[in-house]
């Protein structure tokens, strides 16, 4: 069984049994990033030396006796939206910030150097996470693990493709509308989105800050909430990060939720819905209903109708000011050939975004702009409200709600690039979540009868991601789906 | 039309530095006149990924400075980011305060030429400030920015248009920033751009037929760095208003040409259009989700409402009106706020403000002026040079033995007054029987003199007064010496 069958919480266990050091898992993962990227394209970035070094340097700390930390020589991949300093690049996947150098650690970066993680590489993404199908990168598109021919999702493709194709037993991603769930349903591996103020967003290149939040991806659901322990908790540079305290949540994450009422809302199942997903999550929500689980009929009347408008509204608002300052004077791409200084900001900012960031600045530039902010902007906050309210007055009667990740399997390559709308509808059942800032997460739950991975969404109220990884686990222990690989990994091994 | 005469109407923005040890949302310090691009960060460079931290201190200055200001605090203000492209500021939009700042309707009673007036204070709110420009020299097609003052916390201050002249103008602002030294707020040091005057100056001339009053345009004067240019820059825009007003009354008026900015030329004394209404910038305002919106606590605004001292001028008039003091006194004991502390402690300790008054400004002054040093290093305490003052007062020593015996003592040992009295034995004696003896003796002694006071000569008296004293070593109660000597020369 080769190293990278391992997932993360086998490779904790055996490097602390002295069966398996940081080096060979580090080894182990190049490997297979040289074998398999070159199809996968995940990584924009990889770090084979400095991995090296920090495995060995691992090793000895272990040898020393020392505590290493929750993930001592366990590879991770980050999304490249994550700031590392160490002359590792930071693009976001965007021309704009081709040659720049982070001069800093993210706070979840600096989280995994403390836990002894060795951070291999920086994953692709639609760019500055804008999209659903990592299509959006100036730096080309990855590819599905599972149909080289098809989208990993996005934007954080690149870390659900990693993951999926067992380069990296665990990476993190970035959720703003979906972004972590949608491409861990179509590459079928687990991703989850903490409550917002969970993780620290300090590093993490804004899109959309009231939205933002960073979270794990692992083949299982324990090698999720090893990396959520690892990176969660207050940090005083985010003021938007939360002073709760971080459970452990490997510890009862084999206990069961009992009991157990889920809320399945009518709107998750409503028009638009592949008939393959549909069926294949009514037969994961039977296997709860088989495990004791009551399932409740219940509706959230603002959270599918109205949560792609508002969503795109306070989104792009915020990401029309946040992109402000990529402008060509203090770091990043500047424009060779403007004339004076307005010409330089417009031709830099010009050249250096892509198609779908321009678009989304320009929506939010003009929900902002005097005469328009009350009627786009503030509207979509009071209705942003009800979205809120509508999942208040859910968990007021369930324990959770479930529902597909994504309405479709995952798509082929080409095939929404030239129709924005249906691109945004990817993430019809996911945005809501971010929306009413509470924590989801996808597990993989079946397949298309062609192959391809589906999710089931699960969602709890603020600050239980416990009680989320437990009633993840009930269902991924009576299921095999987290421990299919797809054809390439079984092809190359 | 035009038969009454046009009123200026002015109302003022003051934007000050707010005195911390570090910026607004990083550590980085402040300070003045350090190398450029060297107090600087990720933060307040807006590198892509950073996030803003608010300084609490920056928080408690601000509430300081509006509670001095009578404003009142709503209960959330909320934090908003300001949009325009330019090199000085990293993140092309500044974090300021919107719709809710954190103090609302307030006044600053000013004293002019005129008398007193008093300044409505519309609002008062935190912001960051931007970096610095530098355009090259000698025209080369490049510039250069220092982002060392970007993000000091900036206060800004946003006055009604209650001030109707050049003069009130300046005295409003110079009381703002006297406020403010004495706060502890600011230093306001405007050569070092820590405080940045921008009247906005129409006239009312007159009203509508609904009896709606009517303005000329408002013209904005930017970034006025001294006292005196606040004072030309309206005076200029005042005549200039009136001139174009003059030209033309039913074109150069509010409602037709909207508001304008303008800049200042100091050397030539005129102003100079930068950007009219047309051109005017959509800033799309929108509240700062990296922030949590401030919710002062109560019991903390009244810790800082308590720690606030009276201010200089309220002190100054109850010193003119209750204690009897002198303009002029009154005015130099409450320049200075620990000064004024100092006085107001000696005052309360000896129970007589002017008498305390008469001490600081003979003696403690003085002491200061020597010695070079603030009150802050004067190495007595208000009580312990009560003491002294109080052994004057109940005529244990006289006036003379405290200033050129006891007090330099006191200063150089630490020792108390009364510690020195007694180890030297100066306590001075109202005995009559013993004082008569010293009197007689010098009179025995003295003669001549005594005959030419008799012969009218006055001056002698104040010569045997100072023998007798002399004869006494100093100790003999000066009052008691003085009706002896006049009784004896049957004055």
């Amino acid at each position: 069984m080769a190293v990278t069958d391992l997932t993360a919480c086998e490779i904790r266990k055996a490097i602390a049994e002295r069966r398996l050091s940081a080096v060979e898992a580090t080894e182990g993962c190049l490997r297979a990033i040289g074998r398999l990227d070159p199809k996968i394209k995940a990584f924009l970035s990889t770090d084979p030396d400095g991995g090296r070094r920090r495995a060995a340097e691992i090793d000895r700390r272990l040898a020393a006796g020392e505590n290493v930390g929750l993930l001592a020589g366990i590879p991770v991949a980050v999304k490249d939206n994550m700031c590392t300093a160490d002359g590792q690049p930071t693009t976001c996947a965007s021309r704009i910030l081709g040659g720049w150098r982070a001069p800093y650690d993210a706070h979840v970066v600096e989280r995994l150097k403390a836990e002894g993680a060795v951070i291999v590489g920086k994953t692709n993404l639609d760019e500055f996470a804008m999209g659903s199908s990592t299509e959006n990168s100036a730096y080309g598109a990855t590819r599905n693990p599972w149909d080289l021919g098809r989208v990993p999702g996005g934007s954080s493709g690149g870390s659900a493709a990693a993951v999926a194709a067992r380069l990296v037993p665990i990476a993190l991603g970035s959720d703003t509308g979906g972004s972590i769930r949608q491409p861990a349903a179509l590459c079928g591996v687990v991703g989850m989105k903490p409550t917002y103020g969970r993780v620290s967003r300090y590093g993490l290149v804004a899109f959309a800050s009231s939205l933002d939040q960073i979270g794990p991806f692992g083949r299982t659901v324990a090698d999720a909430a090893l990396l959520l322990r690892a990176t969660a908790g207050h940090d005083p540079r985010d003021s938007t990060s939360v002073r709760e305290p971080v459970p452990d949540y490997l510890e009862g994450l084999e206990e069961p939720v009992r009991p157990l009422r889920i809320g399945v809302p009518r709107e998750f199942f409503s028009a638009g819905i592949d008939p393959e997903v549909e069926s294949v999550v009514r037969e994961a929500l039977a296997v709860y209903e088989r495990l004791g689980a009551a399932l409740v009929p219940i509706t959230l009347p603002h959270s599918t109708d109205y949560s792609i408008a508002t969503y795109y509204i306070v989104a792009t608002s915020e990401a029309s000011s946040n992109l402000a300052r990529y402008d060509g004077v203090h770091y990043g791409y500047r424009s060779s050939d403007h004339t004076d200084m307005i010409d330089m900001y417009m031709r830099s900012r010009a050249q250096g975004f892509g198609d779908e960031v321009k678009r989304r600045i320009m929506l939010g530039t003009y929900a902002l702009s005097s005469g328009y902010y009350d009627a786009y902007y503030k509207k979509a906050l009071a209705v942003r409200r009800l979205i809120r309210r509508d999942f208040e007055q859910a968990f007021a009667k369930v324990d959770c709600i479930m529902g597909p990740t994504s309405p479709t399997p995952a798509f082929h390559v080409g095939e929404r690039t030239a129709d924005p709308l249906a691109m945004y509808l990817s993430d019809v059942y996911t945005v809501s979540a971010n929306l009413a800032a509470i924590a989801g997460i996808s597990i993989p739950c079946g397949f298309t009868a062609g192959g391809l991975p589906i999710g089931l969404q699960i969602i709890t109220d603020v600050f239980t991601e416990g009680r989320l990884l437990r009633i993840a686990r009930m269902y991924e222990r009576e299921t095999g789906w987290t421990k299919r690989a797809p054809p390439i990994v079984e092809d190359a091994a | 039309m035009s038969a009454a005469e046009p009123v200026p109407t002015i109302g003022l923005e003051v934007h000050m530095h707010l005195k911390t040890r570090t910026k607004m949302f990083c550590g980085c310090k402040v300070e003045y006149d350090v190398r450029p691009n060297s107090n600087v960060c990720p933060v307040c460079l807006g590198m892509p990924g950073v996030l803003p931290v608010m300084n609490g201190k920056a928080l408690e200055l601000a509430v300081r400075m509006a509670l001095a200001l009578g404003c009142t605090l709503p209960g959330l203000a909320k934090w908003d980011r300001k949009h325009y492209y330019y090199p000085d500021l990293p993140k092309n939009y500044q974090i300021s305060e919107y719709d809710q700042p954190l103090g609302v309707k307030g006044c600053l009673d000013i004293e002019t030429s005129q008398g007193p007036r008093r300044i409505g204070i519309i609002r008062v709110h935190l912001e960051e400030d931007a970096g610095k420009l530098m355009h090259a020299e000698g025209g080369g097609n490049y510039s250069v920015v220092d982002l060392n003052r970007t993000g000091t916390p900036l206060l800004e201050i946003v006055s009604e248009p209650d001030v109707h002249g050049a003069e009130e103008a300046r005295v409003y602002a110079e009381t703002l920033r006297q406020l403010a030294v004495y706060l502890g707020v600011g230093d306001c040091n405007m050569q070092l751009g820590q405080m940045r005057c921008e009247p906005n100056i129409s006239l009312c001339i007159g009203a509508d037929a609904q009896g709606k009053p009517r303005y000329t345009p408002i013209s904005e004067i930017k970034n006025l760095n001294s006292f005196r240019s606040v004072e030309r820059a309206v005076t200029f825009e005042i005549a200039r208003h009136r001139e174009e007003y003059e030209a033309d009354p039913a074109g150069y008026t509010l409602e037709k040409q909207g508001k304008s900015t303008r800049g200042w030329r100091d050397d030539e004394g005129v102003s100079f259009l930068q950007r009219s209404k047309e051109e005017a910038h959509d800033y799309r305002y929108f509240p700062e989700p990296d922030l949590v919106p401030f919710v002062p606590d109560r019991q903390w605004v009244e810790e800082i409402r308590r720690t606030i001292p009276d201010l200089p001028e309220i002190r100054r008039r109850r010193l003119i009106n209750d204690a009897g003091l002198s303009e002029y006194d009154a005015g130099v004991l409450t320049a200075d706020r620990l000064i004024a502390d100092y006085h107001e402690a000696l005052a309360e300790y000896v129970r007589d403000a002017k008498m305390a008054a008469n001490w600081m400004m003979q003696d403690v002054m003085q002491i200061l002026n020597e010695r070079k040093i603030a009150i802050s290093e004067f190495p007595l305490t208000p009580q312990a040079f009560g003491d002294l003052v109080n052994l004057v007062a109940s005529a244990v020593i006289n006036r003379n033995t405290a200033r050129e015996v006891v007090l330099p003592r006191m200063l150089a040992t630490g020792k108390s007054a009364g510690e020195i009295v007694k180890e030297e034995g100066l306590a001075q004696t109202s005995d009559e029987s013993a004082i008569e003896a010293i009197v007689d003796q010098v009179l025995a002694t003295n003669a001549k003199i005594a005959e030419d006071y008799k012969g009218g000569k006055k001056a002698a008296f104040g010569r045997l007064m100072g023998e007798s004293m002399k004869a006494s070593s100093g100790k003999a109660n000066p009052q008691v010496v003085k009706a002896i000597l006049a009784r004896k020369l049957g004055g």
